[in-house]
């Protein structure tokens, strides 16, 4: 199998027209312009279309069918705002946060296996490197907080560095659950090693018994990562208007916007590879019914990888729309001394089956 | 009154429950931080400005600047004769325009001395009961809102529409009545009105309780609210709180009962006032829960009503409304129970003149918020957002 | 109608308000008039403006009297009198149920009122907003400053003779 796939992209990466290496621009290009694509309409327009149907609305109706193209109208608006710096902003910080927010939320992208083919880059350290660049943001978020100048933006600032270096340490600790339960850091490697021809009963969250403790430590812990309900209280519009992007208007605000439903998709993708097996098929084989095998190829694992960041978005939304948001204290309460303690016993506990039982 | 006074102000948060506390680290050196809430501010609800002095996340001070929405309401009065200041009431609590119209015409029919038609005393009650459980769902809504949970909101709106389509049709407006006059009011209630109004009790029982789940049965509703804001019951009286603030805080007092105006004595409900199982007595939550609770409490006095209310075949509303309101000389301070709490209005008349010579609001927002700047000392500015939640303000009544 | 008001026969309120005053007549003699026995709101008038608070204190603490509620303060004028003056709407809530309304009066030029704002705390914000209304001096307030009009407003709106001022930060105001 890891003879073929190389070989898959070997060949692709090799084709080169026109003297140009059009196949490594093509790996390296589709899944982000599929991100593109899906943060700005399918995310945005999703998050529309559920908030709305959970809350007893149609939500966009008008541009386009069901509202469809809202979307795209809404970028239509945004890149015709005036972008505003504000005059006592400390301009280079103002500019520079939502680069480097966007750049720290998408460079992620280039270790995510989009299938046995697409992937930007194979790193034998992809999780670390995938966990390192996504703490990246807190840098653009402390520059855009702090160049505003806004008291506001200042707090929400402060508040979200300190809640996300809080939570990425449960959030590592049980990463590094899985890391152990897979014994590789490279991010195709984990999708490998949870191939099989009975689907989901490969995956490591049912590979292990205690996998789904890192894994619920995970999930909570990339909500107060990205910023999500209910521990969204850095951009806590009752209390800090919009937090650290209060200033920022036009274009600087939609870039903020796409980097969060980047990132949004980059840990539900790390969440379903790390635990449930990436662009492996769930379903299983049946006897005759070779369900593994139909369901399983290029276009399918970036269709099962899709649809599982997907499910996790879904419910990151789900539970936005639903629970009120935590205070400073009580999210710090929850860090430390809940999920971290879990964290580590899980850390244990995964340690003593892998060594012992398995 | 000396409850308040012994909360150290800047170093430790005042929770029932010692586990929760928050302490600051006093060695660190840290500079106060003047941030102005407001007037533009989500969580204010309207203009209300804020001036707070932060330490970190703590709020040490917080001095409340009203008067951006001061429209000179008790000038005004003194310039109209007394029906013309029914609309002018109207605008004061706007999302709870009947009930000030219903306060105002008590305050002047008591001066008038004038016979009220049973009939439309029942049209009164129905009409400001069904706007006390409007207005009590945006209360909960932003309420929620304001804590970070906006799916509530909209269903308290979805909710509150079927109350405005019915006052609609009742009066022709959405909002701003103009509905209850002094001495009637302006028609008589539609053909089909109890049927359709019966439909949305019904309807809204269930919504009421799911509501209630949603809200009061979430751990984390429950942990923002639960001990935050405290108010004793004592402190509370001396600062003239009233309505579900004041039985928020354990005092059983409800205007419908005490000064029993209007057909209240002849009906069937009770005063909410929290048990203090699911709540601590006085904080946030109990105030909440005490919203909750009476729009249940509203319900059941809409459907007595229905029931009770004398059918009259080509009934006049207006029939008792005097031809020129003139009142005799002297003074007089008439009150109802708003859903915000006491409205009261002291109106001086010289029995001369159709003016009133004075007309002060006793705004129920007004006094309940004049408690603002001693529940914030020590609070962290999320727990400040849930105390101006929990108490509900809407700025056209507090700057009138 | 002023017949049958006459031969009507008091309510149970004032009575109440009967009571209080003659408990409040003994104690403080003459810095007190006569109780004004109307249907609508009886009320007494405190006739030594500078025992204002003392009799605010006593009425607040007094176990016969216990008025712990104050539902209302309003600034009046009076022009004819050349006076300002306060009525304060007092309850009993939750002791004696007890009501009854106090009129204190100040000079229309300069006059000042004892402040009862630390008796009860909801008198701070009221005398406030009869400060910005009409001008009177409340002593010893903790915080005198105008409420709803702005810091440097000229005049006080609610005086019978008010005149508008004519512009306000170069802003025409309408009259």
């Amino acid at each position: 199998m890891n003879a073929s796939l190389n070989t898959w992209s070997d060949a692709l990466s090799e084709l080169y027209l026109f003297g140009l290496p059009i196949g490594l621009v093509i790996i390296a290009a589709v899944p982000l312009v599929f991100i593109a694509l899906y943060a700005l309409t399918y995310g945005v327009y999703g998050e529309r279309k559920i908030s709305a149907f959970m809350q007893d609305r149609l939500g966009p109706m008008e541009v386009g069918k069901w509202g469809i193209l809202q979307t795209l109208a809404d970028i239509l608006k945004l890149l015709q705002k005036e972008d505003i710096v504000n005059k006592s902003a400390d301009k280079f910080l103002f500019v520079i946060g939502p680069g480097v927010l966007f750049v720290g939320s998408f460079l992620a992208f280039a270790v995510l296996p989009f299938g046995p083919a697409f992937i930007g880059a194979d790193l034998n350290v992809g999780l670390f490197y995938a966990i390192g660049i996504v703490a990246l943001e807190v840098v653009g978020i402390l520059a855009a907080g702090w160049g505003s100048n806004n008291k506001w933006a200042l707090y929400g600032a402060i508040r979200s560095v300190a809640q996300i270096v809080s939570y990425e340490i449960p959030a590592a600790i049980a990463i590094l659950c899985g890391a152990m339960m897979a014994g590789t850091l490279s991010m195709q490697q984990f999708n490998l090693l949870q191939q099989g021809e009975y689907g989901f009963i490969h995956f490591f969250l049912f590979q292990n018994p205690i996998a789904w403790l890192p894994f619920i430590i995970y999930f909570i812990a990339s909500l107060a990562e990205t910023n999500r309900a209910p521990f969204d209280i850095p951009e806590a519009e009752s209390e800090l208007v919009a937090g650290y992007f209060t200033e920022y208007t036009g274009m600087k605000f939609a870039v903020i916007f796409l980097a969060e439903y980047g990132s949004m998709f980059m840990v539900s993708a790390i969440i379903s590879i790390v635990f449930l097996g990436g662009w492996n098929s769930p379903l299983p084989n049946i006897g005759p019914l070779a369900l593994n095998d139909w369901t399983t190829g290029p276009v399918w694992g970036a269709f099962w990888i899709v649809m599982k960041g997907f499910f996790f978005i879904f419910i990151q939304m789900w539970l936005r729309w639903t629970l009120p948001r935590l205070r400073v204290d009580q999210l710090m309460h929850l860090c430390w001394k809940v999920l971290t303690p879990f964290a580590f016993v899980a850390f244990v506990l995964i340690a003593v089956w892998e060594i012992y039982v398995k | 009154m000396q409850e308040l006074e012994k909360a150290e102000y800047s170093s430790v948060r005042v929770t029932p429950k010692g586990e929760d506390r928050v302490i600051i680290e006093k060695d660190l050196s840290s500079e106060e931080m003047i941030l102005n809430m407001g007037p533009q501010h989500p969580s204010t609800h309207g203009v209300l400005r804020l001036e707070c002095k932060t330490d970190g996340e703590v709020v040490i001070e917080a001095e409340p600047y009203l008067g951006y929405l001061h429209r000179c309401f008790e000038k005004h009065a003194e310039m109209v004769d007394y029906p013309g200041v029914v609309p002018f009431v109207d605008r004061m609590d706007y999302l709870a325009s009947m009930n000030n119209d219903f306060a105002f015409c008590i305050a002047v029919e008591k001066l008038l001395d004038i016979e009220i038609p049973r009939r439309v005393e029942f049209i009164r009650v129905i009409v400001s009961e069904l706007n006390r459980i409007a207005s009590h769902l945006v209360a909960i809504g932003t309420y929620a809102i304001d804590l970070g949970a906006f799916t509530p909101f909209l269903f308290c709106f979805r909710d509150r529409e079927h109350i405005l389509n019915l006052l609609e049709w009742t009066s022709g407006a959405r909002m701003l009545y103009n509905y209850i006059l002094i001495g009637g009011v302006a028609y008589d209630l539609p053909q089909g009105f109890k049927k359709r109004t019966l439909e949305f009790v019904k309807y809204f029982r269930p919504k009421a309780l799911e509501l209630q789940k949603l809200l009061t049965e979430n751990e984390i509703f429950v942990k923002r609210t639960k001990g935050i804001g405290m108010m004793p019951a004592e402190v509370a009286i001396n600062y003239g709180w009233s309505g579900p603030m004041l039985r928020g805080s354990g005092v059983d007092w409800d205007l419908r009962k005490e000064d029993a105006y209007s057909i209240y004595p002849e009906l069937d409900f009770k005063v909410c006032v929290p048990d203090g199982k699911s709540s601590d007595i006085g904080d946030s939550l109990s105030r909440h829960l005490v919203r909750a609770m009476e729009m249940e409490q509203s319900l059941d006095i809409v459907e007595q009503c229905l029931e009770m209310m004398p059918e009259e075949e080509g009934f006049d509303p207006k029939a008792a409304i005097p031809k020129r309101i003139r009142p005799k000389a002297g003074e007089v301070y008439g009150r109802a129970e708003n859903p915000r709490g006491e409205l009261g209005f002291y109106i001086q008349s010289d029995g001369k003149s159709t003016k009133p010579l004075r007309c002060k609001a006793r705004s129920s927002c007004f006094v309940n918020l004049s408690a603002m700047k001693e529940l914030s000392l020590g609070q962290l500015i999320p727990d400040l957002v849930a105390i101006i939640g929990s108490i509900d303000i809407v700025l056209g009544e507090v700057d009138r | 109608m002023e017949d049958t008001q006459e031969n009507m026969p008091q309510s149970s309120e004032v009575i109440a308000a009967g009571k209080v005053w003659h408990v409040l007549r003994e104690k403080f003699g003459d810095a007190i008039s006569e109780l004004d026995e109307n249907p609508f709101m009886p009320f007494f008038e405190v006739r030594q403006t500078e025992r204002w608070r003392e009799i605010a204190l006593y009425m607040r603490d007094s176990a016969s009297l216990r008025f712990n509620y104050m539902a209302c303060l309003s600034g009046v004028d009076y022009p004819e009198e050349e006076m300002l003056g306060i009525v304060c709407n007092l309850e009993s809530l939750g002791h004696h149920g007890h009501k009854i309304a106090v009129k204190v009066k100040c000079d229309r030029n300069g006059g000042t009122i004892p402040s009862v704002a630390k008796v009860w705390k909801t008198a701070e914000w009221h005398e406030r907003e009869a400060f910005d209304m009409y001008g009177m001096i409340f002593s010893g307030h903790p915080d005198p400053r105008r409420i709803l009009c702005p810091e440097d407003w000229e005049g006080y709106p609610l005086r019978k003779d008010y005149q508008v001022q004519e512009t306000y930060h170069g802003i025409k105001v309408p009259n």
